[in-house]
This record gives structure tokens, sequence and C-alpha cells, in this order.
């Protein structure tokens, strides 16, 4: 039956078509959504800030194409995924953060919670806020304090967070406006004193489909009635510290959180429990990171206990199961 | 530089207002919540259907020779009834069903059978097929009259006519519509629901035939619901068939109890359990039938073929199939017969424009990508697609990160992530406990999924183990 003239024919399983979107096309868009902030950080902290973010970002894909390379692994610095860790580990570090630090927290980030594990797809929380966690852990003095401030003659001695927690001098305090725009003074880390970049940056990636509308807007809705709660104005809470950078760019980073609708309304509710707890009860001023972090680890159980409910499978599973239960007992 | 950002929130939200429609219909995501005549999940790859739908349907031209394969149906195959050398009329019986899940076989042309031998069948294998030399005459089988009008015969005496003919699901599962319709005794059923949403991209087959011929199709659903023994019939058509929608309509008579259901447009809408999800809003239990959801769907082709059979006595020789893809030079869609190979298809079609690269029976989404092009056209051959290399190249998997995205868009609200992840590790209790057997393998997963990850070839090897697992369950069991 066969002739030589015959076309030679690719055979392969359906779907015979794929979507244009592309690991790659997801991250690229992620490091789109950043752009605003990195341009209130540059307008604000001037040219030191976007070194620190520019040092982040290579020394990030620099230590993934090296380990790939030494574990004789493909190596995946195309995906742009160590982009995206290196300018959210930049926008986590504070304008007078030294150069080796950004090195040293990049490093980390990439070799010891990414690839450590299993590379792309398998870290269990999200490298750059573990490297935030590890810098401030071991460098405190330069992750807090005066590391905030650019040059000398800035007035505010401690963001708005430390203010409030530590008390001092309440009248630095910023107004709401400031904090929400991010561009009158200097109110934290590199890329979280922009409230409103933030946001222009997180529907950008809620309206191209990149993340769900979910995480950003249970885990903001929870801080603002918790702080309601507590009794603190809940827009001072919202703009300020991380929690804008954390909600639409952190929390929902797709390796360390639940991919089931149920379940990102959870983990996205602890995100905003924890942040108010270590705001108004813990030892630190801020808390956006160490929630996110402690979520993280627990998302594959949220996952494991938030499965959609398939089509055809019976409705009241559970209910027969507990009215079976139930006559069981009885007797 | 501030009063930039300060007007950037106008200005975005401009932005969102005059594109949001875009924005959600985008490839993969359904914003929009779920409307009455839809479902939950499903895509929106692009349609391609232009190109063939505003070109005439034609007829083919009369084959030389067709290889008719012993196997056009899902079920036990047939066993020939002629041998080489016998001369055969148009719509005589070649081929005798083996078995209740089985449908007799038709020569689709008259003149001598050439050879009854194994021959290559597009499922990859070779089948016993039964070769015939046309002598060009077309003479139809003496014994072979119209039934009449439907009403004269009984719920059983319809079953055994639509049997007789051998008329299959004709929207490519090929499942005996015989089987469909007798439905057991226990099950309540109190609608037929007629399938025309044809969601594959690229296919127009069944638009063609709904434009061109809308009565046979109405009357097709009448018998069916006779033969079903309901009083509600329902056809269902995706909302970017205007034309067809209008033409079905006017089809019905102004007292009848049949509708039109307007559905929209997204994949997979036509889906047998999408389909009655989005028309009756029940369910269909998980392993169950969709009897058990009170209803019975047929393809919109099955229903013409049944009408045709009641009116002139042939059965199931030839059908409508779209030719098109970007390796074609003219797309358009024909009737053909069956038996008929690819390749003469693709020859009345122009030939190949470009080298082609895969050859898809189906369409992109669910086809069966072809070695050869010499393979003839089956009962349920919706379409010939033929890529080029370039549209045919397979993407390199990377890693999975867990965006979700494949279980936003089952229909059926799996995990194909976890499903394929497990089958990859061959733990199959696993596959179980995410109810893999369910997944109707519509491959919306694979084709929304970023890293390029074959999550439907690895769901179907699972599939398989499961059954395996439950059969040697229920050996022990025993």
């Amino acid at each position: 039956m066969t002739n030589s003239n015959e076309p030679m024919l690719t055979v392969s399983s359906s779907p015979h078509i794929r979507c244009k979107q592309t690991t790659s096309s997801i991250m690229q868009n992620v490091v789109i959504a950043l752009l605003p902030a990195l341009f209130v950080a540059g307008y604000v902290f001037g040219i030191k800030a976007l070194l620190i973010v520019a040092i982040c970002v290579a020394s990030c894909v620099l230590s993934e194409a090296l380990i790939e390379k030494l574990m004789k692994k493909p190596i995946t610095i195309s995906d742009w995924s160590a982009v995206v860790t290196g300018v959210l580990l930049g926008f986590n570090m504070p304008v007078n953060a030294p150069w080796w630090m950004c090195i040293v927290g990049s490093v980390f980030a990439i070799g010891i919670v990414k690839q450590c594990f299993g590379g792309l797809g398998h870290n269990f929380i999200n490298p750059a806020l573990a490297a935030r966690a590890f810098l401030l852990a071991s460098w405190p003095t330069h992750m807090t304090g005066t590391a905030f401030i650019p040059t000398a003659d800035t007035y505010t001695t401690a963001t708005p967070l430390g203010l409030l927690k530590e008390g001092g001098n309440l009248s630095a305090m910023p107004s709401n406006m400031d904090l929400f725009l991010g561009l009158n003074g200097v109110y934290g880390s590199i890329g979280e004193i922009s409230a409103l970049a933030l946001i222009i940056g997180g529907v950008y990636l809620i309206v191209r489909g990149v993340i769900s509308w979910r995480i950003p807007t249970v885990y903001l809705a929870t801080v603002a009635v918790l702080s309601v709660c507590f009794g603190k104005d809940p827009i001072f809470m919202l703009c300020s510290g991380g929690l804008m950078l954390g909600a639409f760019f952190m929390a929902t980073d797709y390796v360390s959180s639940p991919s089931t609708p149920k379940g990102q309304i959870i983990y996205a509710f602890g995100c905003g429990l924890m942040t108010m707890i270590i705001r108004m009860v813990g030892g630190y001023p801020e808390g956006v990171s160490y929630s996110i972090l402690l979520m993280n680890v627990a998302a594959p159980l949220i996952e494991r206990f938030t499965k959609p409910r398939i089509y055809g499978a019976p409705i009241k599973e559970k209910k027969a199961k507990k009215i079976q239960e139930g006559g069981a007992s009885n007797d | 530089m501030y009063a930039c950002i300060k007007n950037n929130p106008v200005f975005f939200c401009f932005i969102m207002l005059k594109y949001h429609h875009k924005i959600y219909e985008s490839e993969v995501f359904d914003l929009q919540s779920t409307d009455i005549h839809s479902f939950k999940g499903g895509i929106h790859p692009p349609y391609n259907k232009e190109r063939t739908q505003n070109v005439a349907a034609k007829v083919a031209q009369e084959p030389n020779v067709v290889t008719i394969p012993m196997s056009l149906h899902i079920g036990a195959p047939c066993k020939p009834v002629v041998k080489k050398g016998d001369s055969v009329f148009l719509g005589q019986k070649i081929g005798e069903a083996t078995g209740f899940v089985s449908a007799p076989i038709h020569a689709s042309v008259s003149g001598t059978v050439k050879a009854v031998a194994q021959y290559p069948h597009p499922n990859g294998n070779n089948v016993m097929s039964v070769v015939i030399e046309s002598d060009g005459k077309n003479t139809v089988d003496p014994e072979i009259k119209p039934y009449g009008d439907f009403n004269n015969y009984s719920s059983k005496e319809i079953i055994d006519i639509i049997k007789n003919a051998g008329i299959v699901g004709m929207g490519g599962a090929t499942f005996p519509t015989h089987v469909k319709l007798s439905i057991p005794p226990d099950k309540k059923v109190d609608c037929v629901i007629l399938n025309g949403a044809e969601c594959e991209p690229y296919l127009t087959a069944d638009y063609h035939l709904m434009k061109l011929r809308p009565e046979k199709v109405v009357q097709g659903l009448r018998i069916a619901m006779r033969a079903v023994g309901v009083q509600k019939g329902f056809i269902g058509i995706e909302d970017n068939k205007p034309d067809a929608i209008e033409k079905i309509q006017s089809a019905i008579l102004p007292d009848e109890a049949i509708e039109v259901v307007i559905l929209k447009t997204k994949y997979p809408q036509g889906a047998e359990k999408q389909l009655i999800m989005a028309v009756t809003g029940r369910e269909v239990p998980s392993g169950g039938l969709p009897a058990d959801a009170g209803a019975v769907v047929m393809n919109v082709g099955t229903a013409a073929q049944v009408a045709t059979t009641f009116e002139t006595g042939m059965p199931l020789y030839k059908r409508f199939l779209t030719c098109t893809g970007d390796a074609v030079k003219d797309a358009c869609t024909m009737e053909v017969k069956v038996g008929v190979p690819l390749q003469e298809v693709i020859d009345q079609c122009g030939g190949f424009a470009n080298d082609p690269g895969k050859i898809i029976m189906g369409g992109p989404m669910m086809g069966v990508a072809q070695f050869s092009t010499n393979v003839p056209v089956m009962k349920g051959t919706s379409g010939i697609l033929c890529l080029t290399k370039a549209s045919a190249e397979i993407p390199e998997p990377s890693a999975c990160i867990r965006c979700g995205h494949c279980a936003n868009v089952c229909p059926i609200h799996l995990q194909p992530l976890y499903m394929a992840a497990y089958a990859q590790h061959q733990r199959w209790e696993k596959c179980e406990e995410f109810h893999i057997l369910d997944c109707i393998e519509c491959g919306s997963c694979a084709f929304s999924c970023p890293a390029k990850r074959t999550l439907v070839s690895s769901i179907r090897v699972g599939k398989r183990q499961v059954q395996a697992l439950r059969k040697q369950r229920a050996v022990k069991n025993k």
C-alpha cells in the first residue's frame, strides 16, 4: 500500500493544536506588571534602586544557569522565571542594601529554595520571599531601620509600620495619599512603596488571565476587615508595608499556592489573618512575608482538602455519608 | 511623571472597558459566568471555520475503488458476507453485525468485489476490509424500498430499521444508534437532544448539513423521539451558526414539542455530558449513561441519516465531511462515500498547497492523526484536517508550574495536573482517586497548558491502567 511518494506524517496524541500562552509568556507578563512599581522606585530612590534590582536579576539568572549546568540539566533561563524571582527579590531589598547581599540572596533563592527542590514547579515556598526571610535573619541591621533611607537629609527614620509598632515620632507618619501613590517619601523596600503602581500591575495580571482575582482580593479584604476590628485605619493598613506587593505578586505564585478555587480563598484568608496577627501582636512591624511563607507551606494541605466536585459526582456525598454514619451509631 | 501616573487608572479603565470582550474571550479563559445554555469550564480555541463555512458544500466525484473496513463503529467488527468476485449492488449488505453493540456495513458503490483482506485502518491497525471496484452505474439493491411514514411503525420496528441500515453516531464516536435508542426499562428518559454544536475547530460538516437539509434533521429527531417514546426534542446549536439555527427553526412545525437551544460557542460544547448540562441543566452521573440523566443525545448527521433511511430505504453509505487545514489548497465540505481513500478527497480539494506535516481524521482537538493518506473515509469521519509541517510541530514540554489552567478549563472539573503526574509516576491508585476514568479526553487541558505538557496522552495511559486494575479487582472479588 505504501509508496515512496507518500509524505512523512507526524502521528501524535490529540489535541493537535495548543494555545499561544507559554511559561515564558506568563513570566514576561509578570515582569511587565512589575514595571510600574519599578518606575516609581527609580523616581523615588534613583539609580541606586534600579541597580539593586539589576544585580538581583543578573545573579538569579546566572546562578540558575550555573547550577543547571553543574547538575547537567537542561538550562531553563529562557523561561524568565529566574528574572521574576530576581525582580521580586530586588523589590524586597532596602535601598541601602550592600551589593553582596543581593548576590547572596539571589544564590539562596535560586540555589537552595528553587533548584535544591527540583527547579521550576517544585519549590514549596516562594524563592524571593524565602531569600528575604533569610537575609532578614542573617543581617537584620542591613535589612531594617536606616537601610531604607536613601540620603542623609530624608527625615523619616522608620517605615510607617515600624513607627506604628515602636512608637516614636508619629508626626512623621505619612498621609494615606502619600502611601497610596508612594511618590512623596520613602516608606519601605524598593518595590513596595507605591500601592497604586502595584495595583495597576496586579489588575493587568488579572485581566490577562495570568493570576486569578481570588488570592489578592480575599487577602486584601481580610486585612481590611481585620484592621477595622483592631481599630486601625484600613486604608493605612492596605497601603503600607509590602502588602500590595505580597498580595498581587508573591501570594499568587502558582507553584507555592493552591490551584483550586476554594483552596485559593482559604489560603488568601490565612495570609491576611497571619499578616494582621504579626502586625498587631507579633514581634515584627511587618508580617506579609512570613505570613505568605507560612501559608505556602500549608498550601498542599489546603489543596488536598479543597478538591473541586467533579461533574456527575453524587451531590450530597458527604451528607449521605453522615446520614449513614449517624444511622449506624444509632443502631 | 506624577500626572501621568495619576491619570493612569482612568486610562487603564478605559482600555479595559473597550477591550474587555476580547480579553475575556481570549483563547483559554472564560471568565464570564456560566449562562443557562452552557457549562462551566471549556476553552475558546481559534475556530478557523470561515474558510469552509462560506464555500458551498459539494458532492464528491464517484470513486473507482472503495475499501470498506469491517470496523466502522465502536463495538464488535463485522463479518464480511461477500467474497472475491461477487458482484454487489449499491446499499447491499457486505458485513454482518456480530454482536448487539455492532452495526452492519453496506456497499457504497455497485460493482465487483476485488478483495476481502486486511487493509490499513485509520485506527493504525490492519483490519479486514472489502474492496469493491465500481461499475460506475450505482445500481441500487432491488430489495431496498422506502419505509414511508414512520408513524406506522412501533418503537421496536423503528430501532430494527435503524439497526439494519447500519446507522452509527456520525459525530465521530460511531456508537451504534440502535443501541443508544434501546433504553433499558429501568431508565426514565424524557427527551432526545440533537447535537448540532459542532464545537471542534475547522469542521463545518454539520453546519452545511443543517443548512442544506434542515427538514431531514428535524424529521430524524421526530423518528428518534418516537423510537424512544418521548414527547420532547431539542436541537442544540452554537451561536456562531446563525443561519443554521434559522434554517432548522423554520423546519420545525409551529405546534411541535421541538426546540432549538442556542448554545454558547465554546469547546467542548458538543461533548455529550456538556450538551446535556447546557440543554437540560442535568448532570450525567459519574460512570453513568446519558439515559441516567433522562436524555438521549444524537448527532444531527445521524438524525438526517435516519430520516433518509425512512424516506428512501437506503442504508448509511455516505456522509458530509470537511477537508481543510493550511496544507490544503481549496478547503471545502463535501458529501463523500464510505470507503474512499483520504488522498482522493484531498485531491478533489486541489491537493496539498504545502508539504503536509500531519493528517488528522476528525477535528484538531479530538481527531486521530493518520500515518498514511491511503486509509478510507469511515462512517464517523467528520473531517480531514491537513496541517503543514510548521503547524504540526509538537512543542517541547517543560515543567508543570501548577498554574491550574488545566483544572480551570476542564469541563468535568477534574485536576489534569495531578492525574497526568500520577500517571507518569505509575501510581494508578492515585489516578483512580482523582477520578481519571471520568475524563472525556476533550483535550482542553493540554490545549491550555502553558508548559505544553502531554496531559491527555498521560491521562489515556492512566485510564487504561485503572481499567485493568478494576478488572483485576473484580476477578479477585469473585
